[in-house]
């Protein structure tokens, strides 16, 4: 079986989801304003011959149809990074700024961490975690040709997360992006349909609760929470979130996104998840032609 | 740049952790480790960087001189992955800035900066050496390219006997195209 079959239900226009899950995506990069502006990296690419169509949501992303992100001088420079379009959704949602306190949770590769140390101004404390040491290697490259100064990599579980090494006791904000069954990937990465199984999905949203319970444990109240996947499974995502607003001092904050995106489901497979979830977004490939996501904006109340 | 005898309750440098630089030598407790201001002075002299380029960052060592420039908050020592950029060796004769930290601070260096064209940059990209007139000094240069209508640091290039010799690291080196 296919396993986006299962989420026909919940699109407006299942022919048109499947249509755009089978199409590749284009080539996509981020400009890193720590190093360039972008009026500075579109002189670049000009000056180079490279051909690229901006994304109208968001400045500063440029797709680049058939070329490799990584073969032209801009990212040489390190004024790019390559990142999936909707990858840069839950960085946009949590809008850090210039000097705060901030954790990315599960951050290797480092796409969205250096995205949030760009929104900072590199300046203030972006803690970067991940469980797997392997990938940290990948996080620290990305990050140092990027010229991100204000990261500091740990490796630790992130469901037992502890800001012991620092000093100080909780984040303004945290990004909490989860490993996931990775659906919303497949026009990149066909297998990941092949390899699905709904034991995987079950047994990762308990390691997506963990990790969200406690991202909200690590965030000072008035703080802001931002949960993403890059799955359609309501296990993983509204579920999870459900599961999280029971247990701990928090409530689904509805922020406007730049992208078309569908809210959150409340009814999935004899469950009911809190009304509070329709404020979450879903993205579905068709509506933008980007691949699939879900990012859930928590305020912590203390 | 070590001053002090070494003795045998001197503290060594842990290579597991980051030690945040003394301010100055009369600061210094482990020997051989580089002080905030003589890394100031370091970038100063040798590339014109003036210390006000650094005014946000703090200094690190971890690892045998391999120094680290952060601009968050962290206490000192702490045992961590990484901090910030890893942007200097030292504790050896001829200090060497990274490629990373020529790019992200080299456009304020003035001294010792070297302008390729062309072929020549793309060459220098690509890990050749190159025979090059230079008429200034040798040793560690700043490699830059004019892009986007202004010179932009490429990254170190180690002039000696008529030959720039290109330290891009492996992982950094490209073939691309002539501007």
């Amino acid at each position: 079986m296919n396993p986006l079959e299962r989420y026909e239900p919940l699109v407006d226009d299942p022919a048109a989801f499947r249509a755009a899950c089978d199409r590749p995506l284009p080539s996509v990069v981020r400009v890193n304003t720590i190093k360039a502006t972008v009026e500075r990296a579109r002189q670049g690419l000009d000056s180079e011959g490279v051909e690229y169509d901006p994304a109208d949501w968001h400045e500063g992303l440029f797709r680049l149809d058939g070329h490799s992100p990584g073969r032209n001088w801009a990212y040489v420079h390190g004024w790019l990074h390559g990142q999936e379009e909707v990858s840069v959704l839950p960085g946009v949602a949590l809008a850090p700024e210039p000097g705060e306190r901030v954790l990315d949770l599960c951050a290797a590769p480092g796409s969205k961490t250096s995205q949030l140390a760009a929104a900072m101004d590199d300046r203030g404390t972006l803690v970067a975690n991940d469980n797997n040491l392997g990938r940290l290697s990948a996080l620290r490259h990305n990050c140092e040709r990027l010229g991100v100064t204000n990261v500091a990599v740990t490796n630790q579980d992130g469901r037992n997360f502890s800001v012991k090494p620092f000093g100080f006791e909780t984040f303004d904000r945290v990004l909490v992006d989860v490993p996931c069954s990775c659906e919303g990937t497949c026009r990149k990465n066909p297998d990941v349909l092949e390899e699905w199984s709904l034991d995987h999905v079950e047994s990762i949203a308990g390691i997506q609760k963990g990790l969200l319970r406690r991202a909200v444990q690590l965030t000072a109240p008035g703080g802001r929470v931002v949960y993403s996947t890059c799955t359609f499974a309501p296990e993983e995502n509204e579920a999870v979130v459900d599961h999280v607003l029971e247990l701990e001092p928090c409530r689904v904050e509805p922020v406007d996104l730049p992208l078309v995106t569908a809210e959150g489901v409340t009814e999935w497979k004899g469950e009911t998840y809190d009304e509070r979830v329709r404020d979450t977004h879903r993205v579905y490939p068709h509506h933008n032609d980007t691949g699939g996501f879900y990012c859930a904006t928590l305020e912590v109340t203390g | 740049m070590t001053d002090e005898p070494e003795s045998a309750d001197a503290p060594t440098n842990d290579g597991q952790r980051f030690d945040r630089l003394p301010e100055t030598a009369e600061e210094r407790r482990v020997p051989g480790r580089a002080t905030r201001a003589e890394v100031l002075e370091w970038w100063d002299d040798r590339f014109g960087v003036p210390p006000s380029a650094f005014d946000e960052h703090s200094f690190w060592e971890k690892g045998a001189g391999k120094i680290w420039a952060y601009s968050g908050e962290a206490p000192s020592p702490i045992e961590i992955e990484g901090l910030g950029l890893a942007f200097l060796r030292t504790r050896q004769e001829h200090w060497k800035p990274t490629t990373n930290a020529v790019q992200r601070f080299g456009g304020e260096a003035s001294i010792n900066v070297i302008q390729l064209e062309g072929e020549t940059a793309t060459r220098f990209l690509a890990g050749e050496d190159q025979e090059i007139d230079w008429d200034g000094d040798w040793g560690y240069l700043i490699v830059t390219h004019e892009y986007a209508g202004e010179p932009e640091p490429i990254g170190v290039g180690l002039y000696l006997y008529g030959e720039l010799r290109s330290v891009v690291p492996k992982g950094r080196q490209e073939s691309l195209e002539p501007l």
